[in-house]
């Protein structure tokens, strides 16, 4: 019944410190998707359409990365980020960015692993009607990322889900740092640490209950590509 | 499809705007007092202060009297340390005088400034079966719990807390070994989610007394051996060396450090937790313990 009323407090009441954590999840998980997907639709497009050299060698590396534990991922970025490290001038350390940093180094694999091998089995037989219908070199990528949109859609689903569920490196590289890296999972940890369960419950269904809502706004207009 | 893919921008654009807007618009500790020209100051400390709500609660009135802004990121003694080592905090607070001291000598702090204390205190199950609350000294209470096998928790995370308890194990003469000793379960975690463990399996821990009467499930476990010279846990300041971290803010550390051991900061903290657990959780030095 706790847990019931905690939820409520914090999802119709007003809470500044929470809508600021949420503010910084959001900011930390829709940009280390955007930026990943980038990269990794691009990516695992091209070494989905073609052949070459190393492309066994290189999907393996792929797959093995998307497998990368999120607190080695933590653990490089704050190498790479501490004073003492290559990049210590930035004073980057602690920061919305540092977090990102490492989630686009964990989503990216992942982007780019899903995209290559949905489209090197969907490839071949776009292909066809591609030059069926006399499609030139450089469209027919563009055919090839719009016949498959629907899975990109699931691409970009799988990362936002990575993104706003990680904990392990957003502790590392973010700090936990009150009203300025601690997001939903972060705080989550920091309540059941403090033995406070029925608010660290609340905080998850809050966290489930946002995901919900950009998942249903993504799955609509998922639809709606589907349906032009 | 064109549209679509902008639209589906747009919305995401939004929400990182929201989300930069709310980030700064909640920023706490504007106030008429003027910001200092380096505003920022990273404080590396202990879960024990973190967990037990201390830092958060003096945060507010720092930010408020100085306009500075604290970064606060807790891990065990060790790795708060450590963070110093690495350039990473501006400042430490921290409790293991042994591992300070060293920090000091290797030249990455300027000077250990203790300024507060609390004890340890071994809580476990209340019907206590290795007999704990009969011991004469930690120590004792220590081995009478390796005589008995009852549950152990150790912190494990080579914290201050974790380091105290060790060296009890060398007094009472006992080295658990927890790939033999199945009693004596090495945890690696902090002080709140080891309380979590000792509450579940109704076993001993030793905690510092701050975090355990904040701590949602204090009820579940007991206080069996209280407070002695010997159980005393001292908390100290150590800004790190400009010499060592050029840029470091030595500046911003020196304000808390001077804020901390101010009239009205000594009043807070000793006033903190006795109206919500009935007794402080942390108590200032006086200048004879200070010398120690």
């Amino acid at each position: 019944m706790e847990v019931l009323q905690e939820t409520i407090n914090l999802l119709f009441g007003s809470n500044p410190e929470l809508r600021q954590i949420i503010g910084v999840t959001l900011q930390m998980s829709v940009t280390s998707t955007l930026i990943s997907v980038g990269i990794g639709i691009p990516l695992g497009t091209l070494i989905g359409m073609y052949q070459f050299r190393g492309k066994g060698v290189l999907m393996r590396i792929i797959n093995t990365l998307m497998g990368l534990p999120p607190v080695v991922a933590g653990l490089l970025v704050f190498f790479l980020l501490s004073r003492s490290g290559p990049l210590g001038e930035y004073k980057l350390l602690y920061s919305v960015t540092a977090m990102v940093i490492a989630q686009v180094l964990l989503i990216t694999p992942i982007a780019t692993g899903l995209t290559a091998s949905m489209i090197s089995q969907r490839y071949p037989l776009l292909r066809e009607t591609a030059l069926g219908i006399g499609l030139p070199r450089r469209k027919q990528l563009l055919y090839t990322l719009y016949e498959c949109r629907s899975s990109l859609f699931s691409v970009l689903f799988t990362g936002f889900g990575r993104a706003i569920s990680e904990v392990g490196a957003a502790q590392i590289v973010g700090g936990n740092v009150q009203y300025k890296t601690r997001t939903m999972t972060t705080a989550i940890v920091l309540e059941t640490n403090k033995g406070n369960f029925d608010m660290a419950i609340a905080l998850g269904i809050v966290l489930l209950v946002i995901a919900f809502v950009i998942m249903c706004l993504g799955q609509y207009l998922k639809d709606k590509s589907e349906r032009p | 499809m064109k549209k679509l893919l902008l639209v589906l921008l747009a919305v995401m654009l939004c929400f990182g705007l929201v989300a930069c807007a709310t980030t700064e618009t909640e920023e706490p500790g504007e106030g008429e007092v003027a910001t200092p020209e380096n505003p920022v100051i990273r404080l590396s400390t202990t879960t024990s202060v973190n967990d037990s709500e201390l830092l958060p609660y003096l945060q507010k009135e720092f930010e408020a009297d100085t306009g500075y802004t604290l970064e606060i990121t807790s891990a065990g003694t060790g790795a708060a340390i450590e963070k110093g080592r690495t350039g990473d905090a501006d400042l430490l607070l921290v409790h293991d005088q042994a591992s300070e001291e060293k920090f000091i000598a290797d030249g990455y702090g300027v000077e250990r400034i203790p300024f507060m204390y609390n004890y340890f205190v071994i809580v476990g199950p209340a019907d206590d079966p290795a007999a704990v609350a009969d011991a004469a000294e930690a120590s004792d209470a220590f081995a009478a719990i390796a005589e008995a096998q009852a549950p152990f928790i150790s912190r494990g995370d080579d914290s201050g807390t974790h380091k105290a308890e060790l060296r009890i194990w060398e007094a009472a003469g006992i080295t658990p070994d927890p790939a033999v000793d199945t009693w004596y379960i090495s945890a690696g975690a902090g002080m709140g989610a080891v309380l979590n463990m000792a509450s579940e399996q109704q076993a001993y821990t030793l905690t510092d007394k701050g975090t355990y009467l904040s701590h949602e499930l204090r009820d579940t476990l007991s206080i069996l051996k209280e407070e002695s010279e010997e159980m005393k846990n001292t908390y100290s300041m150590i800004a790190v060396s400009p010499e060592a971290y050029p840029d470091t803010n030595i500046e911003g550390a020196n304000a808390f450090i001077e804020w901390m051991l101010s009239d009205k900061a000594t009043q807070l903290i000793a006033e903190y937790g006795v109206e919500e657990y009935g007794q402080a959780l942390f108590f200032i030095l006086d200048d004879e313990t200070a010398a120690e």
